[in-house]
């Protein structure tokens, strides 16, 4: 199993009130950026990854996403640049590129080969859709969002493999010289990975590509039932899914004590959290979504997409001008961490805590790769690399002799898509359910 | 109250897209381009001109009935498959009354081709670049927002018909589809195209009444002011208290405008 460390770069000096008074971390204004922190962290961060590979971790993760202090990675790729130069053996896992916010698959196409060769064949490329608020943020088309992923991904796959030159006349994309010199290290190109919250259309779109799918902090359940999507769809295609085609991220935190991960495991909820990413408007902007998802959404409207449903939408305007409890919000959020942690959602605790936990979730969803999500808020940055190190020493030891035993090999040991089925041969299972353990409320 | 005109639908093809079409009334064509909510139902003003013409509504394309077209990518192309369909239906030179992003697509006729319109009615109409103020991003706040933002009046009789109450899981999804199309081919720039006055500018006589509610949220003041500069011949009237749907909140202010109009 291969396991990986991911951080969003939180920016973490924005006061809690202000999040909260916006509700959400997209929209906060940007006069609360201040430059000297703002250097300190992207060179801290930078460092934190160097250290995680020090420690042992397989990988570092990387992510994208704009105007917005909860990811201060606005432009993945240069700081995948420094690291492709500042490691040495760490796979650099991106988790991944918007490709139909960033509407330059040539560039990055040359990007990407740039890291691939300066990191000497360590890249791992993800692509996303970007979330809803980046199609405001770039003014990037929501209702173009999946024809565009899609060719741009197409474009690249090509860019990287046909000899140039040649001209390029898509749907969304024209290029009259496609001729990149920078092309990858790795051959025919670096190894991909899909990460999303469960929507069927890219789980089904991994499947079809054989690019394992990682799951970012999803529900077990609901994983499960789409992973299985996933290996039905992967029988489609003729081959049998197995652990390299399944990736799983969880926010955790682990400190000496479970009082102080506890303490401290809040900063995922600082601001409200991952649910408030953005507003409900930014987060589901028109055309975003397929019709099918915006049906299933219309007749539930007490079902959540990223914290959003039918009646968030109907919602009128915030009311900028009504008060605000905030130790009420707060509270609240406190709850809905427990939950989180009950429902298996989030780890916090001592290495002793977790283990068997992360040790279930891997019986039940048999992830090839593990990714560990570090913590948010205004964690102080010693208590940051303690976390690290306990991850390190303790967990990672035990959870990787775990999924030794119960085979869980990662997509850089058996390349996802080999084990191929005969015709009309039944496929595997993928998941083991009756190791779901039961949800509390 | 008027006897309500009987309706119906026909489905029309025009080339490779069957295009359903409301109409209603006797007498000489009137085009409506409906808004980007879509068609919202026969209304007090519609019965009242149905008594002089045949109101005719094509639904556009991806908002229910008349499917989705991937070869229209902005209101120019809309406008070409208006223009298309009256063209071919021997509706040319009808007048036209166009609401919001209808207005728009109406106006892109119209600079192709002038002499496709007797007269044009542009009502809170969005296409041109505001010379003041910005067109309101209603795509960037939820649905709710978007719609109660249309009106200035929500008590407004006919809007409660419409829109009040609870929003049926049907209503969520045709309204998203509307915004969804809205947002596919006017996303950028927004609800505007910077070539259309120029265009605008070489329709001669063409007379023009340009109607926008005083507390319209959706097209600022300045959208009238571009389309004066842009049209050479325009008459313009603002309709007090009334927001971006004059025609539902104030019919009768409505009606006297288009039949003063209309009936020149």
């Amino acid at each position: 199993m291969h396991v990986a460390y991911f951080t969003e770069r939180p920016y973490r000096w924005v006061p809690e009130d202000v999040v909260i008074r916006n509700k959400a971390f997209f929209a906060v204004p940007n006069t609360y950026f201040d430059h000297v922190r703002g250097a300190d962290d992207y060179n801290y961060f930078l460092d934190e990854y160097c250290y995680a590979e020090e420690l042992g971790f397989d990988g570092v993760a990387l992510n994208e996403h704009h105007g917005n202090p909860f990811c201060m990675g606005n432009v993945m790729n240069v700081e995948a640049s420094i690291l492709a130069r500042i490691t040495n053996r760490v796979k650099i896992i991106l988790i991944g590129n918007p490709l139909p916010v960033i509407k330059h698959p040539l560039r990055m196409a040359e990007e990407l080969a740039t890291i691939d060769l300066i990191s000497r064949g360590r890249l791992v490329t993800g692509w996303v859709r970007g979330a809803g608020s980046e199609q405001f943020f770039n003014n990037a088309n929501p209702a173009y969002n999946r024809e565009m992923f899609e060719e741009a991904h197409d474009f690249i796959i090509q860019a990287w493999t046909r000899p140039g030159p040649w001209r390029y006349e898509g749907k969304h994309f024209h290029y009259r010289h496609v001729n990149p010199w920078a092309l990858p290290y790795q051959k025919p190109h670096p190894p991909m990975i899909i990460p999303g919250v469960l929507s069927p259309e890219t789980v089904k779109w991994s499947a079809e590509h054989s690019y394992p799918y990682i799951g970012l902090g999803t529900s077990l359940g609901p994983t499960a039932d789409l992973w299985d999507y996933y290996a039905d769809t992967a029988a489609e295609m003729g081959y049998q899914a197995g652990p390299e085609n399944f990736g799983y991220l969880i926010p955790t935190f682990v400190a000496d004590t479970d009082e102080k991960a506890q303490e401290l495991g809040k900063g995922f909820i600082y601001g409200g959290g991952q649910t408030v990413f953005s507003a409900p408007q930014y987060t589901l902007p028109p055309g975003y979504n397929s019709k099918d998802a915006i049906r299933r959404l219309s007749k539930q409207p007490g079902g959540s997409w990223l914290g959003v449903n039918r009646n968030k939408l109907m919602q009128a305007a915030i009311d900028d001008d009504a008060p605000i409890d905030y130790e009420a919000i707060r509270a609240r959020a406190e709850g809905q961490l427990r939950k989180s942690q009950r429902n298996y959602l989030t780890l916090l605790g001592s290495p002793d805590t977790i283990i068997d936990k992360v040790k279930t979730m891997l019986t039940v969803l048999r992830p090839g790769t593990f990714v560990f999500f570090g913590p948010q808020g205004p964690v102080p940055n010693e208590d940051r690399l303690r976390n690290l190190e306990l991850l390190a020493k303790y967990v990672m030891p035990e959870i990787k002799a775990y999924a030794e035993e119960i085979g869980l090999r990662s997509p850089f040991e058996t390349p996802p898509g080999d084990l191929k089925l005969r015709m009309g041969e039944a496929r595997g299972a993928v998941v083991d359910r009756g190791a779901v353990p039961t949800v509390e409320g | 109250m008027a006897v309500t005109v009987a309706t119906r639908e026909d489905v029309i093809q025009v080339g490779e897209v069957p295009v359903t079409v409301v109409r209603g009334g006797e007498g000489p064509p009137l085009m409506m381009f409906h808004d980007e909510l879509g068609y919202p139902g026969w209304m007090t003003w519609n019965n009242e001109l149905a008594s002089r013409y045949e109101v005719i509504v094509p639904l556009q394309p991806a908002y229910g009935k008349t499917p989705k077209v991937d070869w229209i990518r902005s209101y120019r192309d809309l406008g070409g498959l208006y223009a298309r369909l009256m063209r071919e239906q021997g509706w040319s030179g009808a007048p036209v009354i166009g609401f919001s992003a209808g207005a728009f697509a109406a106006a892109e006729i119209a600079a192709g081709c002038p002499s496709m319109f007797s007269k044009m009615v542009l009502v809170g109409p969005l296409g041109l670049r505001p010379t003041e103020g910005e067109i309101f991003d209603f795509l960037a706040v939820t649905i709710r927002t978007h719609v109660a933002a249309t009106v200035s009046n929500v008590e407004a009789p006919e809007y409660t018909q419409m829109y009040g109450g609870e929003m049926t899981p049907l209503q969520f999804e045709l309204f998203e589809d509307a915004r969804a199309e809205t947002a596919r081919i006017g996303w950028e720039p927004f609800m505007f195209n910077d070539s259309l006055p120029h265009l605008l500018s070489g329709v001669g006589s063409l007379p023009t009444l340009l109607v926008r509610g005083s507390d319209d949220l959706i097209a600022p003041q300045g959208c009238i002011t571009a389309y004066e500069a842009a049209i050479p011949n325009t008459t313009s009237v603002s309709i007090a208290g009334a927001g971006h749907r004059p025609e539902i909140e104030d019919p009768e202010a409505f009606l006297s405008a288009v039949n003063a109009f209309l009936g020149a």
